[in-house]
């Protein structure tokens, strides 16, 4: 679109960025000052330069949650875009039961996030869940508040469980914009499924995708609640990712300057990412 | 082909409603009958946990505390990135695409860093346990996710209708709400969307803001759940019925879900 | 190579198909030779992408038998009758190179690839797509793109029956006129039979040697672009084609006579009246009516001189009657009369000529 130039504009725009502001720079601007800066109460702060950034890197604690952060991702990433796809090209595209497969879809994700994590809780219990019972049941040692494997597979599980449909969802939009002639010409060149899916309907997917990968890695990387409310963060810290650990040590050790170092770092690594899919999504849609 | 798919769909869904049907199971049973013995339906039926939920305030508070702040956080994050959308729309300003930047970066916070801070600030500013405190604080990646999507829709519609209005006669404020606002209604009916959606199921920085009056029922449960003892029916039952605000309003916007999601703008 | 043949082909897209008005295609019987550039031609929505679809297999028609070379084809998935379909807008396979997707066809028959070498240069030649065979698909302009989708349908080397669906929706105006001439060139050159679905005449009239016209779902008149302007056999053909159509003024008949707004009209056709219809047309082109003091008066309501022609039109008793004169030719400033040429006057009874 041809865009006026209008410097009034930014009338338009005051509401907004006060609102925003107020909840981002002032934050922002209280933990950057926690990050350089010690306190030993009674509100006396003393410089302390780049100490809190040079512990906290250092820290085999900020390691460990970090990689144990990394690993889930990884693993969530590499379930949930396959999944997704392969959920969305099963969906019906035409007829009444598309409304019903998406609204049940849906469902997960409206599901508030403490929920989800008291509802695994209750169905994986070893004891008294179905899912636990039914693990047991065929002889596997299963006890997701002990094992660790077991609280890592849960925790993994419970997230697919809970986001793939948004990989479902976009994906399927992404299939159904593509137009109906595609696959008749596909069917007169002789096409296989699988040249149909490399060719036609991988490619068209393609934004829809990075935007679901992103979204993914992003709020990944950035889980609390649900793990929280499922395993706390155990059995020990085996399932202590990085926003858990942070929320340690700033709410409950109430250890400022750490938590706002480690905090401003964390930001930084997620603004890092994001940056570079931008970019990327950018550059596709210039093209 | 054809069944394959089908068997994959069903496969799907039966594992998305496989949780959902074990919560509703463990609702209708006493905590005695789950811990005592195992079924897969309730041998003693009972509504118990729903009447106490229902009957005592401190739970349908919450309830109601809930649904106050995401309708509030809504409407405000709505009404603001209307007229910022449309500008990011319409107008070149100066530093709008680092703004619009900057808002994204926004969406990409983590919530536990800004889970302190916020709670200084909003007890500095005396919003603390207020429902307005959670509602502004959600508006921190709501505002920009409304700007994001509201903004993809109005780029659909051609510039060519604001000057109609305008060569109508129309002014400014009656154009933006009797002709813009209907074109682009399926925008902002997504956009209201994916704000209660967000604010609605978030739960950090509902719990840091609040304590008493404005206590979200997120935080009621997780009190049922360390302090109380394991009320497990209680707690399926509470979490029963957090799930039907979210059922109703998939159902309500099913036929934006699709569109919306087309534009490509989550 | 390939004459088709359709058999009581009817084809309807609601499941309860009781009504007339739930055909989206008529009852049709019809044989195209082989070889021939065939031009579908009606209005939007009229039936004419059904009957493509039909024909290419990627519909099966709720009733009817499609025969090619009398072999019963009806049940044929589309990949397998030999045939090519060029979409409205170009289907092109983004991700591969203009060379790829010329070759894609061919290679998933599994033909080898110096003969895929060898087709897929000859097609581009034709197609003037050689200098661009390594761009990937995706930059290219939307003619370039159509080229494409043609160049697919035409390096196979078993294609008998080439369709078309409105090819040149998407292209420059200044460019359509140079694919038509292309599309022209290549049936002459190649010879199968082509067939060719549009809404706009001058496409049909330029392309085709036989003009298959359709009309709500039936097909009102098969012939060459001369027989539908000299002899239109419905109402819809007459008034369709020409710029303007023909004028259709009410007229009531008996007796081989015919009268319009009480005057005798002569025509080619009145003779041959059976029974009235509910609704009695005259139908005469502008092209043929002249200023004629034998004849009966009118009131001329606007001129226009359009360089080489005059477009006149006249008023009598609530109808309006166009004219076409050459340049020049002298318009009466009273009483204007005006006459019709009896051997391109016709005689329509529901929309139908009298036969």
């Amino acid at each position: 679109m041809n865009k006026t130039a209008n410097s009034k504009a930014w009338l338009f725009v005051i509401p907004m960025v006060v609102l925003v502001a107020f909840n981002a720079l002032i934050p922002l601007m209280t933990v950057v000052n926690y990050s350089v800066q010690e306190t030993f109460g009674d509100n006396v702060f003393f410089w302390e330069g780049m100490k809190w950034f040079e512990q906290v890197l250092r820290s085999d604690r900020f390691h460990e949650s970090f990689l144990r952060q990394f690993a889930f991702t990884g693993m969530i990433l590499l379930i949930e875009i396959p999944l997704g796809i392969l959920v969305a090209l099963s969906m019906p595209r035409k007829g009444p039961w598309v409304s019903v497969c998406l609204v049940l879809m849906a469902l997960p994700l409206l599901i508030p996030w403490n929920v989800v994590g008291a509802m695994w809780n209750i169905f994986a219990l070893p004891d008294t869940g179905l899912l636990g019972r039914m693990i047991n049941g065929l002889g596997i040692q299963y006890n997701f508040t002990q094992g660790p494997v077991a609280a890592w597979a849960t925790t993994v599980v419970m997230d697919v469980w809970h986001w793939t449909s948004l990989v479902v969802l976009l994906a399927y939009a992404g299939l159904c914009s593509i137009p109906e002639a595609y696959y008749q010409a596909a069917k007169i060149d002789g096409a296989s499924a699988w040249a149909v899916f490399r060719h036609i309907q991988l490619p068209k997917m393609k934004r829809v995708l990075t935007i679901a990968i992103l979204l993914r890695f992003m709020d990944s990387f950035m889980i609390y609640t649900e793990p929280f409310v499922l395993t706390g963060g155990g059995p020990g810290n085996t399932t202590t990712f990085l926003s858990i650990d942070l929320v340690k040590i700033a709410l409950g050790q109430f250890d400022l300057g750490p938590a706002a170092a480690m905090s401003l770092i964390y930001f930084l690594i997620v603004l890092l990412v994001c940056w570079i899919f931008y970019t990327l999504m950018m550059r596709g849609e210039a093209k | 082909m054809k069944n394959a798919k089908l068997l994959v769909t069903l496969l799907y869904i039966l594992f998305l409603m496989l949780p959902i049907y074990w919560l509703l199971n463990m609702s209708f049973k006493t905590t005695n009958e789950i811990l005592g013995t195992f079924s897969l339906w309730p041998m003693n039926f009972t509504l118990d946990n729903y009447i106490k939920i229902f009957t005592d305030p401190t739970w349908y508070n919450g309830y109601l505390n809930s649904i106050t702040y995401v309708v509030i956080n809504t409407v405000i994050s709505v009404t603001v990135a209307l007229p910022a959308a449309y500008a990011f729309s319409r107008y070149r300003f100066l530093g709008d695409k680092h703004l619009f930047f900057w808002l994204l970066t926004n969406r990409m916070a983590p919530p536990a860093v800004f889970a302190l801070p916020f709670f200084q600030l909003y007890s500095a500013t005396g919003l603390f346990d207020t429902h307005i405190a959670v509602a502004l604080a959600h508006c921190l990646f709501n505002i920009p996710l409304a700007v994001w999507i509201l903004e993809g829709f109005m780029s659909g519609v051609p510039k060519e209708l604001d000057e109609t209005a305008y060569l109508d006669g129309y002014s400014f404020w009656r154009f933006f709400v009797k002709i813009f606002i209907p074109t682009i209604a399926a925008g902002i009916g997504v956009a209201a969307f994916f704000c209660f959606m967000y604010s609605w199921v978030e739960l950090l920085l509902a719990k840091t803001l609040t304590s008493v009056a404005a206590k979200p029922i997120a935080a009621t449960m997780t009190r049922t759940a360390s302090t109380a003892g394991y009320e497990l029916g209680l707690l399926a039952a509470a979490g029963a019925l957090t799930i039907i605000p979210g059922a109703f309003v998939i159902y309500f916007v099913r036929n934006y879900i699709a569109k919306g999601f087309a534009l490509g703008r989550v | 190579m390939a004459e088709i043949k359709l058999r009581q082909v009817r084809h309807s897209y609601s499941r309860d198909h009781r009504k007339e008005e739930d055909w989206a295609l008529k009852e049709l019987n019809a044989v195209w030779q082989d070889g021939t550039a065939y031009a579908l031609l009606g209005p939007s929505g009229c039936g004419k992408t059904t009957l493509l679809n039909i024909i290419s297999g990627l519909i099966t028609p709720t009733e009817g038998r499609v025969l090619f070379d009398d072999r019963d084809v009806t049940d044929t998935p589309t990949g397998e009758r030999h045939i090519a379909q060029v979409f409205q807008f170009p289907v092109v396979y983004d991700t591969m190179t203009v060379y790829d997707n010329l070759a894609f066809p061919l290679r998933n028959r599994g033909m080898d690839s110096a003969r895929v070498s060898a087709r897929v240069g000859e097609i581009s030649r034709m197609l003037d797509l050689e200098s661009m065979l390594s761009q990937k698909a995706y930059g290219l302009t939307a003619d370039g793109k159509q080229k494409i989708s043609l160049g697919r349908g035409l390096v196979r080397e078993d294609v008998n029956i080439i369709m078309f669906d409105e090819p040149l929706t998407v292209i420059d105006p200044h460019l359509k006129w140079q694919l038509r001439s292309k599309l022209k060139e290549l049936h002459q050159r190649v010879g199968v039979t082509m067939i060719y679905v549009t809404h706009d005449q001058t496409e049909a009239l330029t392309f085709a040697d036989q003009v298959v016209v359709i009309y709500e779902g039936t097909v009102v008149q098969v012939g060459t672009p001369v027989e539908l302007f000299e002899q239109p056999q419905h109402t819809f053909v007459g008034h369709f084609i020409g710029s303007p159509g023909m004028n259709l003024l009410p007229c009531s008949a008996a007796d081989g006579a015919t009268l319009f707004s009480g005057i005798p009209v002569q025509t080619t056709n009145a003779h041959k009246l059976k029974t009235n219809g509910r609704r009695m047309e005259l139908g005469i082109r502008p092209e043929f009516i002249r200023f004629d003091n034998s004849g009966f008066d009118v009131e001329i309501v606007k001129v226009d001189d359009l360089g080489r022609y005059q477009l006149v039109e006249t008023r009598r008793a609530e109808n309006t009657i166009k004219m076409i004169l050459a340049e020049g030719t002298p318009i009466p400033a009273e009483n204007p009369r005006i006459a019709f040429d009896p051997k391109h006057t016709w005689l329509y009874a529901d929309g139908w000529a009298v036969s």
